[in-house]
């Protein structure tokens, strides 16, 4: 196992004693044996309490991590036969967003997804996961079409935010987010939102007003990236730490603050270290929900998606 | 001694761009144009409605001249006057704290949050309607500034009247996390709710509209009007600059440049507003009813 990030330290070093005694094999004396023993238990342990804790930064960490399973990963884990629908039918096709039908446990779902991208090759072509206007135009004509054939829609969120260049400005970024914040509140099939790694902000919502909005155990979800609020607080991008601490990024504050509905378990140390079981936990999530939403009438369904977005806010009156 | 003929201008946030208050060697006060310098008669500039005659550049208005720009006089109930923000992440961050800070926009403003809500008759046609208001931290919108603007869409459902936004904004809330983004969704539910009961709902963008607001109620009017020269964007110019490694030119991103390439219906000059708008109660009424 690498123990690639910053707070991870202690458990690297752990490690290094750990294959410095496992080197020695067969040559292991009786008392070296213990010591390997209680150090392999000391990691465990170590790590489990680290992961337990993790602070809004160390899990954005976590989510951002260049090993973490991307959307295409856990569809073609979870998913048979996907089909990649590409355009949005007026300007082109953005390929920040992978979306189409596929079948999830037999059943024909549509998948809509963020996709960041692995190598610099891919990321390149996936433009890191920014996606531009005609991507979130795409993923409404795409959950259009599921509801007009009557199939489930399952979006999974992974960007840093939509993509704020000029050219995006031009051609509407805000007009495309928005429609799609509209279009999904009303949306008469069940829509599940898995946040898989980073929930950027608008550009996260666009593709997340959902019937049920999970977030794997180390994803983030933020109004703005830490770096971003930062600079808007304190005219500084340098302390996006402070400000993820504040916001309250992380999945596990998100759960404890009732926004979001479920958080999916990763393997011990971050999804990263273990793609399958990672898939697999989703996979039940999804399944289960998707289970629970079909047996609502369609106006049920919509009232309750509707009252769960109302009941979000916080506010008092002026006795 | 500098007297104070013009009507109160907060000092707070808009005091960067509220010109500044001045006599002029006639007697007259006067107040400096913050885009071209051009001096400006305080009751001139009043009667102007705080547009600058040389530049036409749209002066911020409060949320009560907005209202007393195109509301019927006497017109206007408010709903929700009683709606404030009450911290709910704790937001304590580097000597900002936010609980503070409300209690300080609240005494410097008069106001309770950065929308007023409620309704309106427009030449005896009613509305319903939300104004934002720049002075309350920037516009931003948090739960309070959602849940007032979702109230007063739901009071158009139920009353079957139209709607009506007035927007400014700096954007989402930091201090109110994912609580804020949750707006976005909320504010466009209940539009969408609005059309499927078949109810108009008209967008007013004004200098500035960016992030969240904009990409959300912003840009979801059956008709978007906005006034000349406002900056309306996603993300901003600074933003926009940082992420290309470009200098943009001054006023790019701003409502000619959303008209020109497909984004809003209209730029309405800020002294025809309340006639578009009566005009467009009529055209959207089905003989007098909803």
């Amino acid at each position: 196992m690498v123990y690639d990030l910053e707070f991870e330290k202690p458990l690297a070093e752990l490690e290094k004693k750990i294959h410095a005694l496992q080197r020695k094999g067969e040559h292991l004396k009786p008392d070296e044996r213990i010591q390997l023993l209680r150090a392999e238990q000391d990691l465990q342990h170590r790590t489990e309490e680290i992961y337990k804790t993790l602070t809004a930064w160390q899990t954005l960490l976590v989510a951002r991590h260049k090993d973490r399973p991307y959307a295409a990963d856990y569809i073609r884990l979870i998913c048979d036969d996907f089909f990649e629908l590409h355009g949005d039918r007026s300007f082109g096709d953005d390929h920040a967003i992978m979306t189409g039908p596929a079948k999830l446990d037999g059943t024909t779902v549509f998948m809509v997804c963020h996709q960041k991208g692995r190598d610099m090759k891919e990321k390149q072509y996936h433009n890191y996961g920014l996606a531009h206007p005609e991507g979130y135009r795409k993923s409404a004509r795409v959950m259009q079409q599921a509801e007009k054939l009557g199939f489930p829609v399952i979006c999974l969120v992974d960007t840093s935010g939509a993509s704020p260049a000029l050219p995006d400005e031009e051609r509407g970024q805000a007009e495309a987010v928005a429609y799609n914040l509209y279009l999904m509140s009303r949306l008469r099939v069940p829509i599940i939102a898995a946040v898989i790694g980073e929930g950027g902000s608008g550009g996260a919502l666009a593709i997340s007003v959902a019937d049920r909005i999970l977030m794997l155990e180390h994803s983030i979800y933020t109004v703005a990236s830490p770096e971003a609020a930062s600079s808007i607080l304190w005219r500084d991008r340098a302390f996006g730490a402070q400000a993820a601490e504040a916001m309250r990024i992380s999945a596990r504050e998100l759960k404890a603050l009732d926004l979001v509905d479920e958080l999916v378990p990763e393997p011990l140390g971050g999804a990263h270290r273990d793609h399958q079981l990672t898939a697999a936990n989703l996979k039940a999530a999804l399944l289960k929900h998707l289970a629970e939403l079909k047996q609502l009438p369609v106006d049920e369904l919509l009232e309750q998606l509707y009252q769960k977005f109302r009941a979000i806010g916080k506010f008092g009156r002026v006795s | 001694m500098v007297k104070e003929a013009i009507p109160p201008i907060s000092a707070q946030a808009s005091s960067a761009d509220q010109p500044k208050p001045g006599v002029h060697p006639s007697g007259n006060l006067a107040v400096k144009c913050i885009k071209c310098k051009e001096l400006l008669y305080g009751r001139d500039w009043e009667k102007n409605l705080k547009v600058c005659p040389r530049c036409n550049y749209h002066f911020k208005l409060t949320a009560q001249e907005r209202i007393d720009l195109l509301a019927d006089p006497g017109s206007f109930v408010e709903i929700d006057a009683d709606i404030i923000s009450v911290d709910p992440l704790h937001f304590v961050s580097r000597s900002e704290v936010y609980a503070d800070k409300l209690e300080e926009k609240r005494q410097d403003t008069g106001m309770n949050e950065a929308v007023v809500v409620g309704h309106i008759t427009i030449e005896g046609l009613p509305l319903a309607l939300a104004v934002m208001d720049f002075r309350f931290m920037g516009g931003s919108m948090g739960s309070v500034v959602g849940e007032k603007i979702t109230d007063v869409i739901e009071f158009g459902i139920e009353r079957r009247i139209p709607v009506l936004i007035s927007s400014v904004s700096g954007g989402a809330r930091m201090q109110e996390g994912l609580y804020s983004l949750m707006q976005m969704a909320k504010t466009s539910a209940a539009l969408a709710k609005l059309g499927e009961a078949k109810i108009p709902y008209f967008s007013l963008i004004t200098d500035p509209t960016t992030g969240g607001v904009t990409a959300s109620f912003a840009m979801l009017g059956d008709i978007t009007l906005a006034e000349p020269g406002a900056l309306v964007s996603f993300t901003g110019p600074r933003v926009i600059e940082q992420f290309m490694h470009i200098k943009l030119p001054e006023g790019v991103v701003n409502s000619e440049f959303a008209l020109q390439h497909g984004m809003i219906d209209a730029v309405v000059h800020r002294r025809e507003l309340r006639h578009t708008l009566a005009k467009l109660l009529h055209l959207y009424s089905h003989n007098g009813n909803m």
